[in-house]
């Protein structure tokens, strides 16, 4: 089948790339853009460790075709940090030891940028709802509530922070 | 897990869209959220040669009350139902139904065009719908047709839709003050297709209901809606033996099989306790609304 044509824009920056329509986004964002910080664990929509920003909603990349990422604005992992800062999120989960093995990792992390976007200030029981699409075999998930708490605290006082990846 | 190769169109209209569907017959699926047909194509159990991404297509997202429905466009995504305050508001058992879908990241794609056109007794809407009494808008080259939600489920993913057809709109009948209802949904973790689930939505007329929809989640070939216990209760002053009555009616008219999630007798077991707290929680939102 011939290849198409996309562009896409991951973490500001724009690529337009050649693919195969069957290829998986997950699979474009690690192998052609070598950006490997969005994990495949279950290559079945259950894990949620490939999960990334589009549009600024929380999405499963290995669950949409590159195709469709045409014209749509992604962050990934990579576009977290801000000019050599830790995003509160990253800083959360390091502060409260939020990961062991860290492969689930950069999933939670972007879904809870969405999670506190629309959700600034969530109970535990919120928490544990909003990252419920995301598996950690490590935590037990006590520590990941803390860290995604941290970072609600720690934007609450600097809110400038929270906009900050809308602008990319 | 790669998907077979296909070829990929992205019709910008609705009648670009059907063409596209005439033109290619069965070797075309439509693809919306495509969180049941991507899956399904990672494990080829799905191969399609064409794809028509009906993503593009303007004006099929909306959740608005007009005509004495409320209607909802196809490509609306599922994330929509949990964040418009009407719904949660006036039709809870949508709501209920749609915070027990899947996951967050899954429910900002998933569309509910998709839930239902894809005829899977195990998806949370078909049962939903029956019990609210929906009908299902499908747009096809001879424009648009409605369809009672009680003539769409045909089989295991087998509907009423023609190849050529596409849910362009669900509608629903304005919920009113004496009416409300609830999704109670068994799960043995979060994303998992429910061991079994029961849509209730019910109308009440002082102590006893004049409408009652109940509609069970995977435990048939096609999601089942609970005639009998409908009956038994219309009409009737509402008593805890009644309502038990209605979830023993409903657990021997649906139609479960064994696998990983039960026996068949233990999803009868939790039809009939679904159903009851159903009708419960129903009952007592609607009177208290």
């Amino acid at each position: 089948m011939s290849k198409q044509t996309i562009t896409v824009t991951v973490n500001g920056e724009a690529y337009t790339e050649e693919v195969e329509p069957r290829m998986l986004l997950v699979h474009f964002i690690r192998e052609k853009l070598s950006l490997t910080g969005t994990h495949i664990g279950c290559d079945s929509t259950s894990c949620g460790a490939c999960t990334i920003l589009m549009d600024g909603k929380s999405i499963k990349s290995c669950t949409m075709f590159a195709v469709q990422a045409n014209g749509k604005h992604f962050t990934t992992i990579e576009g977290v940090a801000q000019n050599g800062q830790y995003h509160p999120l990253q800083e959360g989960f390091k502060e409260e030891h939020g990961l062991q093995c860290g492969f689930c990792t950069p999933g939670m992390i972007m879904r809870a940028i969405e999670l506190l976007d629309k959700n600034p200030n969530p109970t535990e029981e919120e928490i544990r709802w909003g990252i419920s699409g995301n598996l950690c075999r490590c935590t037990g998930y006590v520590n990941i509530v803390k860290a995604v708490q941290y970072a609600a605290k720690k934007m609450a006082e600097a809110p400038k922070e929270k906009g900050a990846l809308n602008e990319v | 897990m790669i998907p077979a190769a296909f070829e990929y169109f992205t019709p910008s209209t609705l009648s670009e869209a059907i063409a596209l569907l005439e033109e290619h017959g069965d070797e075309a699926k439509i693809l919306s959220g495509g969180h049941s047909l991507i899956p399904m194509m990672r494990y080829r159990l799905a191969s399609p040669e064409k794809i028509v991404d009906i993503n593009g297509i303007p004006d099929l997202e909306y959740i608005k009350e007009e005509d004495g429905y409320l209607k909802i466009g196809g490509l609306t995504r599922e994330v929509a139902l949990e964040d418009t305050p009407m719904i949660r508001e006036k039709y809870p058992l949508l709501y209920d139904t749609a915070v027990m879908i899947a996951d967050p990241q899954v429910r900002n794609l998933a569309t509910i065009g998709g839930n239902i056109a894809h005829g899977d007794a195990a998806n949370d809407h078909p049962a939903t719908m029956l019990a609210l009494g929906a009908e299902v808008v499908a747009t096809g080259p001879n424009g648009e047709r409605v369809i009672p939600i009680d003539d769409f489920f045909l089989g295991l993913y087998y509907t009423a839709l023609e190849p050529t057809e596409i849910i362009t709109e669900i509608r629903i009948p304005v919920a009113d003050g004496n009416s409300s209802g609830t999704y109670k949904k068994m799960e043995r973790k979060v994303g998992d297709y429910a061991t079994a689930a029961v849509a209730v939505q019910v109308t009440m007329n002082g102590s006893g209901p004049a409408k009652v929809g109940i509609g069970l989640t995977n435990v048939g070939p096609t999601p089942i809606r609970a005639k009998r216990s409908e009956e038994l209760l219309v009409g009737q002053p509402i008593t805890d033996e009644l309502i038990k009555e209605a979830g023993k009616l409903a657990s021997e008219d649906c139609a479960p099989t064994a696998d990983l999630r039960g026996s068949e007798e233990y999803k009868r077991s939790v039809v009939s306790v679904l159903t009851q707290r159903a009708l419960k929680t129903a009952f007592e939102r609607a009177l208290s609304s």
